[in-house]
């Protein structure tokens, strides 16, 4: 079966983003496909490279690079909450004058088309958190 | 987007108007699926009927006008809009004064609804 994620909360409220990234390890396991996952609104904050956690806690971002690394799972991220949330890429940090980018190159930005088309190729769209 | 393909998608708007940065995203998201030309209705349920009370001014938040956004709704294709009736009696909402032309509906009526569509978003 072919599955879209739509991730909505952000990894360090609840556990919606995790368990988000475990779905899709444990589909593509069993022989399904992860045809996108779909950031939204605090649920972009799972791109960010600046996160910094408690030692003896998880950093989000690294199920999210391990599954784009491995699987060649696309992770998109929607381009207007990103900016909300100060998840830029060197495109968007350079346009808007940012220091500098605040995002893990495993994900992209792009705009809401890109649900839209997961929502179109996919048997199954499934949301997270929120 | 590459090909036609096309399914049918009902939004479910949970959230009150500017309680939640998810309203707004979910007004996008209905925006921007009818925009690629897919089929989209919407059913408003919880406190996210609240985003139909007339007169909205989010002046003072600085944030968006979302009852404004909605009444755009139809400029976008989008004409099957659903209320929680219960919901809207809890909220006392006057249905006819809502930005957008919407139809109550019962649980049991929402239950049939939703069974219809090819993808739920619940947001």
């Amino acid at each position: 079966m072919i599955y879209s994620l739509l991730v909505l909360s952000s990894p360090v409220s609840g556990h919606g983003s995790r368990t988000a990234a475990e779905f899709a390890h444990c589909a593509i396991t069993r022989g399904h496909s992860i045809h996108r996952v779909f950031f939204l609104d605090a649920g972009t904050v799972a791109s960010s490279s600046n996160s910094v956690l408690p030692q003896d806690e998880l950093d989000p971002v690294l199920a999210w690079e391990a599954l784009h690394e491995q699987h060649g799972v696309e992770l998109i991220l929607c381009i207007s909450s990103a900016l909300k949330y100060g998840m830029l890429d060197d495109t968007e940090a350079e346009r808007y004058e940012r220091p500098s980018a605040s995002i893990n190159p495993a994900f992209t930005v792009s705009g809401l088309g890109q649900l839209v088309d997961a929502c179109a190729h996919s048997d199954r769209l499934i949301t997270f958190g929120g | 987007m590459a090909d036609t393909d096309k399914r049918t998608i009902l939004i479910v708007l949970r959230r009150s108007p500017y309680g939640s940065s998810l309203a707004k995203a979910a007004v996008d998201v209905a925006l921007a699926t009818a925009a690629f030309d897919q089929a989209v209705d919407l059913l408003f349920t919880g406190e996210g009927v609240l985003q139909l009370m007339p007169d909205q001014d989010s002046h003072s938040l600085g944030k968006k006008n979302i009852g404004r956004q909605l009444a755009s709704l139809p400029m976008y294709d989008i004409n099957r809009v659903y209320v929680d009736a219960e919901a809207a009696a809890r909220y006392q909402l006057d249905i006819a004064s809502a930005p957008v032309e919407a139809t109550l509906l019962a649980p049991r009526e929402m239950h049939q609804l939703m069974v219809g569509y090819d993808h739920l978003l619940g947001l």
